[in-house]
């Protein structure tokens, strides 16, 4: 019973199937519950939620990973898998909680004053989410001090910063100033990404990597997981 | 089941009615003055016995100045089929054509003397060695039968080719003209189940081709209910003049019933005048003039009106098929052939460019795409073809498949109805209210149903430019792939029964 559940909900995400409702690749999935009610049973069926992470959630991402590589799964799949495991992984969080499970990491994610360009910063937050660490999305047009409170706060192991243009991206240099200032940035590791930035310009303000993209951000947020591990 | 073409709901038009009614007036002014000269006897007397005026022209040969007049060929023209079927091998690939129907058919050709084989050598940067670079290289060789079969076979597989108009010139040593025609319409049919269209060497050949295609159909009867060959001729000579020898294979052919294209390719600047309403005046005459000549020898005889006009170049005088207003005068040609209600012939896709590359591209895909537009019902767009029509280059053939799938798509009619606004609006509404307003997921559905255009298939993954490499590979995958071939017991018929072909060609005897 347990290693049923668990592969259907691994075939799932491999899916994409957050609902019941929700169209899969394969057509034979129409109507049958999907990543969200799967969960659900596997919970009240008291399967251990590290093995609902590890053997389904992880596992099937990791095939959604390959097939996006190889070039048969497209960004809309990859997200659609990402978002069926953020959605359970809302449900599952009162008994991880209770459990003393911790995710993978906190993630702090904006794009930064003066811009409102959000779509790049969604699909990170997205697919960070599914890849299973724990993602709070500040918005767009944040202001330095609202992110320097959150990390004081909140203590972020990872911090987003995003901008689209050329006229907003200094203000990511900014915000990692402001976070020395509050003696706060050894605290958390800065990644910043968007159209207007570059791997010299991350040099440049001092940030800890600069992302081309979505995936490139859960890459090398895992890498900075093993080299902690 | 007839191929499904590419059907254009609102074809592009060059011409005003009232300017299509003109180029019409002219043609019949000009077809009864200065009229034609026909260096065929037979047309002549065929042409005469209907009531066209004739008259000898004295000279070194043979020549009859030939008036024909508007009702002759208007009543030629109601005897016109307006509906023509070219078949196939596989049923599955049968072209219906209707003169009033823009559906656009893609066939290749015309025939090559030149066949251009690749090789990627590699290139190391002199500065730093570490650095290396795979170039294509084009090596161009005169064309043979087993460059016929492999280009017969990978247009098989070539999605977009509707129909297989033989690439290359076969010039092997064991080639003669009394064996070429029976060699290059085996190879082709042997290796394509798709509607084959040929011109012919030789007259006397032309009953070993129809047998042969008898003989793979399953009998006259069945030749005629299934065409699956069919015959081009430049009977017209521009300007205005019937050539002899494929005058006389065009009567033969209509006397046979079997499909021809009545096909004229004057040269703006040299066989006719430069200006636009000059060369369409002439080549809608003369196009006439075929067509009604083969309706007197068989009213009824399935013709397409066939235009391969074509700009000349100022620094040469010869064919210009890249220069812009080679496509406005094929675009006029298909306006003339939709007023008459006849299925057209018509030609894009052949360039200037010697080899594949920017030029290339550019040249073809502007007369493929606007050509196609206008709506011809069987447009001969030269797959493959450079350097006007003097070389074939398969790689070019599977990259010029990929950029008419482009076009295909391009030209689909858009889905705006009530229903589906009212589910737009639904999903505006449902995004709207989501905090990441983002309508990704709503792509799914419809990302695997056909109704997103694909990646172009010969993106690199890096910043070189592999369009070529990856081209290659296609074309090597296209190639490895099997072919339906003619069956065992038909082949050995054909071999049995018609002379000349060549032995190699048999592919069960030279498996064994």
């Amino acid at each position: 019973m347990s290693r049923d559940i668990i592969t259907t909900i691994k075939e799932n995400v491999i899916q994409g199937r957050k609902t019941q409702g929700d169209v899969g690749i394969d057509d034979s999935f129409a109507g049958t519950p999907g990543v969200v009610e799967l969960t659900q049973q596997a919970l009240e069926s008291n399967i251990s939620p590290q093995v609902i992470i590890t053997q389904a959630f992880t596992a099937g991402m990791q095939v959604v990973g390959e097939k996006f590589s190889t070039k048969e799964y497209f960004i809309p799949d990859m997200l659609a898998s990402a978002e069926a495991v953020g959605a359970a992984m809302d449900i599952m969080k009162p008994v991880l909680e209770s459990a003393n499970v911790e995710t993978k990491g906190k993630f702090a994610i904006a794009t930064v004053k003066g811009d409102i360009h959000d779509i790049g910063k969604n699909i990170v937050a997205i697919l960070l989410k599914g890849a299973g660490y724990e993602v709070h999305d500040l918005g767009v047009d944040v202001p330095e001090e609202t992110v320097v409170k959150f990390v004081k706060e909140k203590k972020p192991g990872y911090l987003g910063l995003s901008a689209l243009l050329t006229t907003t991206m200094t203000e990511m240099g900014v915000v990692i100033k402001a976070l020395e200032e509050n003696k706060l940035r050894s605290s958390v590791k800065v990644l910043i990404g968007g159209a207007a930035a570059s791997e010299v310009f991350s040099q440049e303000i001092g940030a800890d990597a600069y992302c081309v993209d979505a995936f490139e951000a859960v890459k090398v947020l895992d890498a900075f997981q093993e080299s902690q591990a | 089941m007839p191929r499904k073409g590419i059907l254009v709901d609102s074809p592009y038009e060059r011409l005003t009615r009232e300017q299509v009614e003109l180029i019409h007036q002219a043609s019949m002014q000009i077809l009864t003055d200065p009229g034609l000269i026909s260096f065929n006897r037979e047309a002549v007397d065929i042409l005469h016995s209907h009531g066209a005026a004739v008259e000898s022209i004295a000279g070194d040969h043979q020549s009859w100045r030939v008036k024909i007049s508007e009702q002759l060929v208007l009543s030629a023209m109601n005897s016109a089929p307006k509906t023509v079927k070219l078949g196939a091998r596989n049923p599955d690939n049968t072209l219906i054509m209707h003169g009033d129907e823009p559906k656009v058919y893609l066939i290749t050709g015309s025939e090559t003397n030149i066949w251009l084989d690749i090789d990627f050598p590699t290139y190391v940067n002199k500065t730093d060695p570490t650095k290396e670079i795979r170039v294509p290289q084009f090596k161009p060789r005169r064309g043979t039968v087993d460059d016929l079969c492999q280009s017969a076979h990978v247009c098989e597989h070539l999605e977009m080719v509707d129909g297989y108009i033989r690439t290359v010139n076969i010039q092997d040593r064991d080639i003669t003209e009394d064996n070429k025609d029976v060699n290059k319409f085996f190879a082709s049919l042997n290796n394509n189940t798709k509607h084959f269209m040929s011109g012919l060497t030789s007259l006397k050949q032309l009953d070993n081709v129809v047998r042969m295609a008898e003989l793979i159909v399953g009998g006259k009867n069945a030749l005629e209910d299934n065409p699956i060959i069919s015959f081009i001729t430049c009977l017209v000579k521009s300007p205005l003049q019937f050539v002899d020898d494929t005058t006389e294979t065009f009567i033969e052919v209509c006397r046979r019933g079997l499909p021809i294209v009545v096909s004229s390719s004057p040269q703006a600047g040299t066989t006719a005048p430069i200006k636009e309403a000059g060369i369409m005046a002439q080549i809608n005459a003369e196009v006439l003039a075929g067509i009604t000549l083969g309706q007197l020898v068989k009213p009824g005889a399935p013709v397409l009106y066939g235009s391969v006009p074509v700009r000349a170049r100022m620094d040469t005088l010869g064919d210009s098929y890249g220069s812009v207003e080679t496509s406005q005068y094929n675009i006029d040609c298909v306006q003339m052939a939709h007023f008459y209600r006849l299925p057209n012939y018509s030609t894009s896709g052949v360039c200037d460019s010697k080899i594949p590359g920017q030029q290339s591209s550019i040249e073809r895909l502007f007369s493929d795409i606007l050509v196609t537009m206008s709506g011809p019902q069987f447009l001969h767009c030269a797959f493959g073809l450079l350097d006007c029509n003097s070389v074939f280059c398969l790689l070019q053939a599977v990259l010029d498949d990929a950029h008419f799938k482009m076009i295909e798509f391009f030209l689909q009619q858009p889905r705006i109805d009530q229903p589906e606004l009212e589910a737009m609006l639904k999903q505006i509404r449902e995004v709207v209210a989501t905090p990441q307003k983002l309508y990704i997921s709503y792509i799914r559905p419809v990302l695997r149903s056909g109704e997103i255009s694909g990646v172009y298939p010969f993106e690199g993954t890096s910043e070189a430019d592999d369009v070529f490499d990856l081209a290659y590979e296609r074309m090597k995958e296209l190639l490895a792939r099997p072919v339906e071939h003619i069956d065992r017991e038909t082949t050995a018929r054909i071999f049995e029964e018609i002379p000349g072909i060549l032995p190699r060609l048999n592919i069960y005897e030279s498996r064994n």
